[in-house]
């Protein structure tokens, strides 16, 4: 495969052909936005926010899915790109609940960036608004269509990646929507509730319920570690609010990449449950009484102990855990083998 | 009587499974392979029965079988022909056939007599006993004669002004043929173009001859077909498709209907022809579902082609194997753009997607593909039979050969006409049209559907082309042409065309879905007299983010019907922006009605008819409508028998 | 897994056996349907139309516990038909002539009675696996939980070898493993026999290598498994037990049989983060820390060792496992002190070849695979390229054992158990989340012909009986169970099913039969 150079906003670039100027830019460190446009998705071409001017074009091309060809002379911030840009934002935004002070995505919104680089405010174009109801069927997936602006990667993600086709577009031109069959929302619909469709959302129109009110994008801390569910071991952020986990992500590399199941996404909840054992329990009387950890070790101290004394080490048995990790796995080990001396240590590797 | 199509005699052994090649030129000029007077004259016999030569004994009524004629009575029309040909007794020499279209759907149903050419317009089923006598005593029924508005009469085919100022060669079988015999089409040298690709030519020298004839895709951008189908050619993949695109769905065309419900079989071999040339097995047609009849013929066509060995494997023992599927479209606009109709034989929703690739390269399935409309590869045969350079004389230079219009709007003869490439718009409009209906003046003429632009009265003298239309902003299109008189309001027209763009938006890209949806918004509020100088600016800007940015030819051409009224008609939009005023009278908002109290005989019927009893008066006492209350709806001018009703 | 999980999308074929793959493990369902899309074939070996089985060109729907009849076979037609990886076999194998042997009375005939899969969809699948270019076995539990467990995978392992598909990009026998950490538990020597790294408590060398490095002797005989220490404790000859973050009381199988065993100990107890029906019997319950509030490691199935971080504090007084196992060393008189779990990493990697070139600051931005002897090591994503561990493959010849136990007159039906998407394993973490929300309870699934056979309707409540118990719950008529099975996972412990489940087990990994039982079900 040839090379082909061109130039970008008068710098020259050479990249592999089949590049697309939204790709060559960025290896310039020019930077396009774009809402609809995903490596990991099909090529789409639907926002138009990512137009650029070509020299001696008469349409101004969308730069993620154009190629560049040799010799292109190529313009992303020209007078004639800025006016469609803007214009596509005013579009947007005419159609858009004015409600960023209290939506989600506020501080990770696209569009919000967007209409701030470019100073675009709403009410260019007064007119119809949509007035779907906001959808919240489930526990995990809100779906205000107000508020979404077509980009379609939801839809692509789902039915390329996820594998599911649980939403589509239907309707057509101005009441274009992208729902679930027949509308009968995503419990009815097969959804796994995998959150991918929410982690492609650049606007605030996938939003996850758990989260509502919990805090502010900037507020959060992430941390990134990894799922405790079953043996793929997915890369999750955990987001942390004055010492609480208030939802997780995916890390965005590992295994999973973005991608995530309901468990690993969704299924947090028991880190704060009420019913977290806080306190260390010993039996008396054949009912379990919260102790200090002083007397707790000590009753264990005292009751391995004697059965050691007794029957030898080999009268205990060790159930190490397929959960914890592998520092604590190897500390009993050590522990099993070396301080109660028995080798009777096993876990539920088998189930 | 036989079927053209079937065997002589049993030295005759052409099947499907085992093909002759010989078979289509025998059933016209046959048999070849063996010498037989009475095999012979069976295949005249039938020949003539189509073709009814002139000075024979025999007659046809031929009966048009067309969308409007079938809709004025024409299917009660032929029962009653075939009853008064039996009582009359003349069922062995006279025989009723129902045909496509005629194209003068105006004056429909219509009854064409051969071999003598005579046409009779607006016939009812009562006229049937008179046409039978006219055929047994030659007495023309004078009250069925066509007669212009200057009250000329015109009995003969050839003479009427309406068909003299025509090219018919797509045309020519629709008023002749039965659509659904196949022997019909073979008995007037039907698929000898193919005959003649599959014995004499390569696929190279097919691509040639259409390259050398300059044909262009008359679906309305004119991309030259030869090119398009070297492309296919060149991709070095097994499975190719060739798809006819029809989906017809411009606002008055109906140009692709009339070819497919009239003359399906020149498709067919036009398709054929195209799949032997770029190499590909299977074909498609597209057919929007709206057009039953058509659908019903095209089935008709295919099952019968295949039957007789001319689909399927090894046509004519050519080791050529093609077939035809038909896919109903579901009734989306955007699936006549070809990436979304691709989309939608996938059983995909009819979305376009970003080109390149073009479909030469991945179309179908990811597949090489050539996408041709109807008119298109009906011009195939054509352009085989009569050889490039022939062809070529038809038309102009750049845009040769003919091109069917559907003619409609204010007109005395709307209906569909073919005439050559670089004929002017007078002559299509003033000529073959006859002109503006009811002694109107002309005002505009919008062409090529909602892509399409409006042209005015400076421009009628301009060749109608694909490239001098562009010229001044308008395009060919597909070949729908609505003429407008001085009643019409080029707001109003925008804005019925963008109500039709953003309805048929199929949401992808944000300029086509959000931008023709703000348009449209505007021009309302323009008929309504609610906007400002501010709003003709955005509506510039948005016309131009529109066509500049949208993702297909949908939305980068929706734009055009709104700038080229505004680039010929400036001065209506600002009356209705700065005056407040629709200098045609039709938008309802800006339009007040008042009574002339001179005129006013205070007869009482406005005050009556009026539904929202708006209008006040005592009896013989001039009458007055109360702005607050009135509707607009018009119904007090037409009923006024003393004029006295204004609308200003 | 021999490979990695990345590789499974660049397969031409995935044979996938007893793994409901898009529940259980839903991220690796996703390069499935990559190579899918990318036109691999997939082939499902399973007695339920799962989805997955949904989405396989071939879904051999096998009777439960005839997998050896089916690998067997699928190896005969294979030699039959000379379609088998001669240079790979005769370079890189050894034992071929018992496996010719062992496999020459499966034809496809035989094994279609003994799996109830037609001989030509056995052919079908066989050529397909042998003739692609790279093809992956994926298996989980439905080859492994049956007491011929161990020899399913040895005749899994065998095709495998008997193709050379193993060794190379997006081949490989390739076990999904269930738990977040199960693959280093067994890593770290949680396992009788092992010490960390597989490393036999039973071989001297290896023994002195930890005492000496612990300070002090080790027993030098393999301990127990599960299994066995739950009939100990039941004979009086294990008296006291530590169960760390287990539940065996709702995981293991027949758990009134685990129960009884729990109770008979004079001593038990039980580190958890939550009040589970084992930490119920326990005699002190030690609270732990959640893997939000601890640092730490966990090595996921792709032998990849991944980074555990703290993200908040430990909840009340709870510490984290290491902390309260350090304090429990240093009360019995053996002090452990730590720092931090780098420090027990690093002392754990120091005694642990695969582990050895693995450091916290290596695992910042991304895990490591291990084996990973050396600093400078990138880590193993391919097992066995060169050559397998003991040299050469061996073919091992394995024969068909039928369930331990099978439906009678009294006992009609077959319990499968399994997972479900929603929930994970004994409940403990999801039944305490949202997940609850949407899958509240457990359905029994029950085919439409049983269900029409004992006059069932869809959400009709049952007792669903065995020899060794019963449990209540809820009827789903489902397409996914094939007649005579009945299936209901183990997530939720007021459908306890493992109060059925057989506790038979695999004699040479002792892994018991949860896929097969013989159970009748009582309208309530």
């Amino acid at each position: 495969m040839s090379d082909i150079t061109c130039t970008i906003n008068d710098k020259s670039v050479t990249v592999p052909r089949g590049t697309t100027i939204l790709t060559a830019a960025a290896m310039l460190g020019i930077d396009i936005p774009t809402f609809c446009h995903d490596p990991e998705l099909s090529r789409y071409g639907g926002c138009r926010i990512c137009v650029v001017e070509v020299k001696g074009w008469g349409q101004l091309p969308a730069s993620c899915v154009t190629e560049v060809r040799e010799g292109m002379e190529v313009y992303t911030e020209s007078e004639k790109v800025l006016e469609a840009r803007r214009t596509i934002l005013e579009l947007l935004l005419a159609n858009h609940p004015d409600d960023c002070l209290t939506c989600e995505k506020t501080g990770a919104c696209r569009l919000q960036e967007y209409a701030y680089r470019y100073g675009v405010r709403k009410g260019a174009f007064p007119g119809a608004c949509h007035a779907y109801p906001v959808e919240a069927d489930n526990p995990f997936i809100m779906r205000d269509m107000n508020k979404c602006i077509l980009c379609g990667k939801c839809v692509r993600v789902c039915s390329e990646v996820v594998g599911r086709s649980v939403i589509d577009f239907s309707f057509r031109g101005f009441h274009a929507k992208v729902a679930t069959p027949l509308d009968s929302g995503l419990l009815n619909a097969g959804c796994v509730f995998c959150g991918s469709c929410v982690e492609v959302c650049p606007v605030g129109a996938l939003t996850e319920k758990q989260r509502i009110g919990k805090g502010r994008p900037w507020e959060l801390d992430s941390v990134t570690t990894t799922c405790p569910y079953c043996g793929v071991g997915c890369q999750i952020n955990l987001l942390v609010k004055e010492g609480r986990v208030v939802g997780a992500n995916a890390a965005g590399h590992g295994v999973n990449g973005r991608h995530l199941c309901v468990k690993g996404r969704y299924g947090h909840g028991f880190i704060h449950h009420p019913e977290r054992l806080t306190n260390p329990l010993v039996r008396k009387n054949g009912q379990l009484h919260e102790v200090t950890w002083e007397e707790a070790i000590q009753e264990v101290v005292r009751r391995f102990g004697r059965i050691k004394q007794e029957y030898g080490g080999q009268a205990i048995g060790v159930l190490a855990s397929a959960r914890i990790t592998n520092e604590e796995n190897y500390l009993l080990n050590k522990l099993a083998r070396l301080v109660l001396g028995t080798n009777h240590i096993d876990h539920c590797a088998r189930l | 009587m036989i079927n053209l199509m079937d065997n002589c005699c049993s030295k005759c052994t052409h099947s499907p499974a085992t093909p002759c090649s010989n078979y289509v030129l025998c059933r016209t000029a046959g048999p070849f392979c063996h010498t037989d007077k009475g095999c012979e004259e069976k295949r005249k016999n039938h020949i003539n029965n189509v073709r009814v030569p002139s000075g024979g004994n025999y007659q046809q009524i031929i009966v048009c079988g067309g969308t409007g004629c079938t809709s004025s009575g024409s299917a009660r029309l032929v029962d009653s022909l075939k009853e008064a040909v039996n009582e009359a007794g003349l069922s062995d020499r006279v025989a009723v056939k129902r045909t496509g279209c005629h194209g003068f759907c105006e004056n429909g149903p219509i009854v064409h007599i051969k071999p003598e050419g005579i046409f009779y317009t607006r016939v009812k089923p009562a006229d049937a006993r008179d046409i039978v006598n006219h055929l047994a005593d030659g007495q023309i029924v004078e009250r069925l004669v066509y007669r212009d508005a200057a009250g000329n009469s015109y009995p003969h085919f050839h003479e009427i002004p309406f068909y003299a100022g025509q090219t018919l060669i797509l045309l020519t079988n629709c008023g002749h043929i039965d659509p659904e015999q196949i022997s019909d089409y073979v008995a007037v040298g039907g698929y000898r173009s193919l005959v003649k690709v599959l014995q004499h030519m390569t696929p190279e020298q097919v691509i040639e001859e259409i390259q050398l004839s300059g044909l262009r895709g008359r679906g309305g951008a004119g991309f030259p077909t030869g090119k398009k189908w070297a492309a296919a050619r060149r991709a070095a993949r097994e499975i190719k498709y060739i798809i006819c695109n029809a989906d017809e769905g411009d606002p008055g065309a109906f140009m692709d209907r009339s070819l497919l419900e009239g003359d399906p079989h020149s498709v067919l071999e036009g398709m054929i022809i195209a799949g032997f040339a770029v190499g590909s097995h299977q074909g498609y047609i597209y057919c929007r579902a709206e057009y039953p009849l058509a659908i019903k013929r095209l089935k008709s066509a295919i099952q019968q082609a295949r039957q007789w060995g001319l689909l399927g494997k090894n046509i004519l023992n050519s080791g050529f194997d093609f077939d035809i599927d038909l896919k109903e479209g579901a009734g989306a606009f955007v699936c006549g753009e070809g990436t979304a109709l691709q989309a939608s034989i996938e059983g995909l929703r009819g979305m376009p997607r970003v080109k390149p690739p073009r479909s030469t390269e991945k179309g179908l399935w990811e597949k090489p593909t050539v996408l041709n409309n109807v008119e298109t590869l009906a011009n195939v045969p054509l352009i085989i039979q009569m050889g490039a350079e022939e062809y070529r004389k038809l038309g102009t230079e750049q845009s040769p050969g003919t091109k069917i219009f559907a003619l409609s709007g204010s007109l005395v003869n709307p209906g569909l006409v073919e005439v050559p490439m670089g004929k002017t718009l007078r002559e299509i409009i003033f000529g073959t049209g006859g002109g503006i209906r009811d002694g109107k003046a002309f005002k505009a003429v919008q062409l090529g559907g909602p892509s399409g632009g409006c042209l005015a009265e400076q421009h009628l003298d301009l060749p109608v082309d694909f490239d001098s239309l562009s010229s001044v902003g308008a395009t060919i299109g597909s070949g729908g042409m609505v003429v407008m008189d001085e009643g019409a309001c080029m707001v109003d027209v925008a804005r019925f065309f963008l109500a039709f763009t953003q309805k048929e938006s199929c949401g992808k890209c944000t300029p086509c879905r959000e931008g023709t949806k703000r348009m449209l918004e505007i021009l309302e509020r323009m008929c309504r007299g609610e906007a400002t100088l501010d709003d003709l600016a955005d509506l510039e800007r948005l016309c131009r983010v529109v066509k500049n940015t949208s993702l297909c030819g949908l939305g980068q051409a929706c734009p055009n019907p709104v700038l080229s009224t505004l680039q010929y008609f400036r001065e209506e939009y600002m009356a209705h922006i700065v005056e407040k005023r629709c200098p045609a009278g039709v938008c309802a908002e800006l339009v007040r009605y008042r009574i002339d109290e001179n005129l006013c005989r205070g007869c009482g019927l406005c005050l009556k008819n009026c539904p929202v009893q708006a209008i006040r008066g005592q009896r013989k006492q001039p009458h007055a409508i109360d702005d607050s209350r009135c509707i607009k709806c018009g119904v007090c001018l037409s009923k006024c028998k003393f004029k006295a009703v204004v609308r200003s | 897994m021999t490979n990695s999980i990345d590789e499974i999308a660049g397969a031409d074929l995935i044979l996938a056996i007893g793994t409901n793959t898009t529940e259980a493990h839903p991220v690796i369902s996703l390069r499935i349907r990559r190579a899918i899309q990318r036109g691999a074939v997939l082939v499902v070996v399973d007695p339920r139309k799962t989805e997955l089985a949904e989405l396989a060109h071939i879904h051999l729907q096998i009777k439960p516990g005839s997998d050896i009849a089916l690998l067997n076979s699928m190896a005969k037609v294979i030699l039959d038909e000379n379609l088998w990886d001669k240079e790979f076999v005769e370079s890189r194998c050894e034992g071929f002539e018992e496996l010719v042997e062992a496999v020459q009375g499966y034809t496809p005939e035989l094994a279609e009675e003994l799996t109830g899969i037609p001989a030509d969809s056995i052919r079908q699948a066989a050529r397909a696996y042998a003739t692609v270019g790279k093809a992956t076995l994926l298996y989980t539990m439905g080859l492994t939980q049956h007491v011929c467990g161990t020899d399913n995978v040895l005749a899994a392992a065998n095709l495998a070898l008997l193709c050379g598909q193993i060794g190379r990009e997006s081949t490989g026998i390739n076990p999904l493993r269930g738990q977040n950490n199960v693959q280093g538990a067994c890593d770290m020597g949680a396992l009788p026999q092992f010490l960390a790294g597989y490393q036999p408590v039973a071989d001297e060398t290896c023994r002195k290598k930890f005492s000496e490095a612990w300070g002090g002797p080790i027993p030098d005989q393999p301990g127990l498994t599960v299994g066995e220490m739950m009939q100990a404790a039941i004979r009086g000859s294990i008296k006291g037990m530590y169960i760390v973050g287990e539940n065996p009381v709702i995981s293991d199988a027949d758990a009134n049989h685990v129960e009884k065993a729990l109770n008979n100990l004079d001593f038990l107890v039980v580190q958890d983060i939550f009040l589970t029906e084992t930490a119920k019997l326990a005699d002190v319950v030690l609270p732990a820390a959640s893997f939000a509030e601890k640092d730490g490691t966990f090595t996921n199935t792709e032998r990849r060792v991944q980074r555990v971080r703290q993200a908040v504090q430990p909840i009340g007084n709870s510490k984290a496992d290491w902390q309260i196992i350090c304090a429990l060393a240093e009360a019995l008189g053996l002090p452990m002190r730590y720092q931090n779990p780098e420090e027990i990493f690093n002392e754990m990697a120091a005694l642990t070849p695969s582990y050895a070139g693995i450091r916290y600051e290596r695992l910042e931005k991304e895990g490591i695979q291990w084996p990973c002897p050396a600093a400078d090591h990138p880590g193993t994503s391919i097992l066995h390229q060169e050559k397998f561990v003991r040299g050469k493959g061996k073919f091992h010849a394995v024969a068909y054992l039928p369930p331990d136990e099978l439906p009678d007159r009294q006992f009609p039906l077959v319990l499968n158990t399994g997972r479900r998407l929603f929930h994970y394993h004994t409940g403990s973490m999801t039944l305490r989340t949202d997940l609850r929300e949407i899958c509240p309870t457990e359905q029994l699934d029950v085919s439409v012909h049983d269900a029409q056979c004992l006059g069932l309707n869809q959400g009709d409540r049952v007792k669903v009986i065995s020899r060794r118990g019963e449990v209540e719950m809820t009827v789903r008529i489902s397409e996914t169970v094939p007649r005579g099975m009945v299936f209901a996972s183990f997530h939720f412990p007021e459908a306890a099913i493992n109060k059925l489940t057989n506790h038979a087990r695999c004699p040479k990994s002792n892994i018991p039969e949860l896929k097969v039982c013989a159970v009748r079900i009582e309208k309530v």
